[in-house]
């Protein structure tokens, strides 16, 4: 019997996070709609465009390449979350763990004036401090690991606000520019930035990100370890009873997971793409979004690549909208339906399994009707 | 003086966070957890605001706390129907439900507002409600010491939190679902409708906490910024109450306390003359509850059920 292409677990996944997307900007077009239908269908057809919104090739490459530099970080973030999701633990304190490697980075650059790779080892470090923290609360206190992350990623943005106001421009709230103060710390660019229109943020940080989603691929599929994390994450006790190290998994799994995170941080930050302002009142978006990638990618590192990109193209595209009717914070609102509708993707795949079995079960009796009809005549 | 001060920010903290745990006790009593609270106060807290925005000048005070209350409590409950549905009637993880419900309430409520504001003023492009005069309608003056009428709403709500939940029918059905769903349908109750009821009032008392958070120390508030964290704190507030609303008002209370001296520490002394820098206090809410988490989370009494959606035929 031929094989049905629908009952691929992938391609499934495929199909959900397609369609996930498609009611996002389905319902955040209606919500454009209500606000102002005037210029609804170009605002959300910008938020899909992105780079493509300049009619110059040469600008178009260059806003590519910024939002690549920026998908970098948003894709550490997912596979942090991706990580724990594996086990059974839910890591949203990898919007701290975010901040605490751009605090780590940016402070060792300008207080210290630190090279670039020991400024991201030292993100790398201070984030998985962070999770180290969520890891110990949870193996040992019982303590829910969402709320002793947000906790966390509270006493860390503030943290971080006191730490970096040491290193500050005197005039504005913003940390020092990298490019005139430390330019030791700036990411290497081996050239990449001739391939997008000589944009001078495009760095290692790129195909570094990419190496490391391909790393967790491998950790996860491949190597004892990640079995162990998995059959964790299915069941914690059946591990337990295999004699798998359940507590120790759940710690070691946060502090990589926090680890990817610090690093994500500094990704972006020793680029000189953005400065820090320390009057900051709320945690950067970015660790937020890159649990919407992480879902978006049906919880695969592969998926999560282009997921990760599409959550920053959309979130790029939001600030080409017409500020005179609507605001930039479409694109989180998008986000964050799409987010939504990713709690969905288990019954979409289950009702899909189900038609699949009717129809099959439907053909399989017409064929018996028909062979036993056969038969008598 | 600054001793009023604190008592007076120390007690309207601790409504917001009451109101907020109560809202979490009564969904996690029914067997689905609620860490969507913060979207719900920030959607809560919107309507409220737009109330007090567009109420006509001359409206009575009382007409004002009233209506506000309302709409509060009306965005929390119609807010709430997204994690009912979702979490119960399509089983999906509740954990990224209530995520995508904070976000979605801080962004939908800043697109929301910034529209509005724009469509008001072409060059306004704030996400930022003002309610000055209306404030006052929620504010009573004895002394030096400002009454909050939230401060009262509070305390009826833990009474009903307390007697619903104990001492009635539905309260103690209620609470069957979130232990053992499976036997709750045995004896004919609708494990569907008690959880969907656990969760409107959680949107209610959500809602509530909401708005009684953004007027508790300012007259205007930027919807960008979402509430800080008091979802959270909230739930980390249940936590320590045993998910039993007498405790959780003593716990209230004392997280109350430590947001409040973020708010007037420099009135004191010996505050002062510790010299620390004053995000230290901004983050002592936030330590506290870690702490407090870390030494009372292992003997936890959370409902056996929750956060498992219930299957009918599943044993």
């Amino acid at each position: 019997m031929k094989k049905n292409l629908l009952k691929n677990p992938a391609v499934q996944s495929l199909i959900a996070s397609l369609l996930c997307i498609f009611l996002g900007l389905l319902i955040g077009y209606i919500v454009l709609l209500f606000i102002n239908p005037a210029g609804a269908w170009d605002s959300i057809v910008e938020v899909v465009k992105n780079f493509m919104h300049s009619p110059r090739p040469e600008r178009q490459l260059r806003s590519l390449g910024t939002t690549l530099v920026r998908t970098a970080p948003l894709l550490m973030c997912a596979l942090s979350v991706l990580f724990a999701y594996k086990v059974g633990l839910f890591n949203i304190g990898v919007a701290g763990q975010y901040v605490a490697g751009v605090c780590a980075a940016l402070y060792a650059a300008l207080a210290w004036g630190w090279g670039w790779l020991p400024c991201m080892l030292f993100a790398l470090a201070a984030g998985a401090v962070l999770g180290t923290l969520v890891g110990l609360l949870k193996a040992y206190c019982n303590v829910n690991e969402v709320i002793s992350g947000i906790m966390l990623n509270w006493i860390t943005l503030y943290t971080t606000n006191m730490l970096l106001s040491k290193v500050k421009e005197v005039a504005s709230p913003y940390t020092l520019h990298l490019t005139s103060n430390a330019p030791q710390a700036l990411l290497p660019t081996l050239g990449l930035g001739r391939f997008f229109s000589d944009n001078q943020y495009v760095t290692i940080a790129v195909p570094l990100a990419i190496l490391f989603a391909i790393g967790v691929n491998i950790v996860l599929d491949r190597t004892r370890f990640g079995y162990e994390l998995k059959a964790t994450g299915n069941n914690r006790n059946a591990a337990k009873y295999c004699g798998m190290a359940e507590k120790r998994n759940i710690i070691l799994t946060l502090v990589i997971a926090g680890a990817l995170a610090g690093l994500g941080g500094s990704m972006l930050y020793l680029t000189d793409l953005e400065q820090w302002s320390v009057t900051a009142t709320s945690v950067p978006g970015m660790g937020f979004n890159g649990i919407a990638a992480t879902f978006l990618g049906g919880l695969n590192p592969i998926g999560t690549i282009f997921a990760s990109y599409f959550i920053q193209h959309i979130t790029d595209g939001g600030t080409n909208v017409d500020l005179t009717m609507y605001c930039a914070q479409i694109s989180d609102l998008i986000s964050a339906i799409i987010i939504y509708l990713c709690g969905f993707v288990l019954f979409i795949k289950q009702s899909m399994n189900k038609r699949i079995a009717k129809n099959e079960e439907l053909r399989l009796q017409k064929a018996r009707l028909a062979a036993e009809e056969g038969g008598t005549k | 003086m600054s001793v009023v001060l604190l008592i007076q920010y120390t007690l309207i903290f601790s409504s917001v966070l009451l109101l907020v745990a109560l809202g979490g006790c009564f969904s996690e009593h029914s067997g689905v957890i609620n860490l969507g609270l913060e979207g719900i106060m920030v959607i809560g807290a919107l309507g409220g605001a737009l109330v007090m925005r567009f109420l006509p000048a001359g409206t009575p005070g009382i007409l004002i706390v009233l209506l506000t209350l309302l709409a509060a409590i009306l965005f929390g409950v119609l807010y709430s129907c997204l994690l009912a549905v979702a979490s119960i009637n399509f089983k999906a993880d509740q954990t990224i439900v209530g995520t995508a419900m904070n976000m979605l309430g801080t962004a939908g409520a800043t697109v929301l507002v910034k529209a509005i504001n724009t469509a008001l003023n072409p060059d306004d492009h704030s996400s930022t409600i003002q309610y000055i005069t209306a404030k006052k309608a929620f504010i009573v003056n004895i002394g030096a010491f400002e009454f909050n009428w939230f401060m009262l709403v509070a305390v009826i709500m833990l009474a009903f939190a307390y007697i619903t939940l104990y001492k009635t029918k539905f309260g103690l059905r209620l609470m069957a679902c979130g232990e053992h769903p499976q036997a709750a349908d045995s004896v004919g109750i609708n494990v569907y409708r008690m959880r969907w009821s656990g969760v409107l009032i959680s949107g209610m008392l959500g809602g509530l906490g909401g708005i009684c958070y953004i007027l508790a120390g300012v007259s205007e508030w930027k919807f960008e910024n979402g509430v800080a964290g008091f979802g959270f704190l909230a739930l980390a507030v249940m936590i320590f109450g045993q998910w039993k609303p007498l405790r959780i008002a003593g716990a209230a209370l004392l997280f109350g306390l430590f947001r409040a001296l973020s708010n007037v520490y420099f009135g004191f002394d010996w505050l002062v003359s510790l010299n620390l820098p004053g995000t230290v206090y901004n983050m002592m809410p936030y330590i506290i509850s870690l702490l407090v988490l870390a030494f009372t989370s292992k003997k936890s009494r959370a409902p056996k059920a929750e956060g498992i959606p219930y299957e009918k035929g599943m044993r």
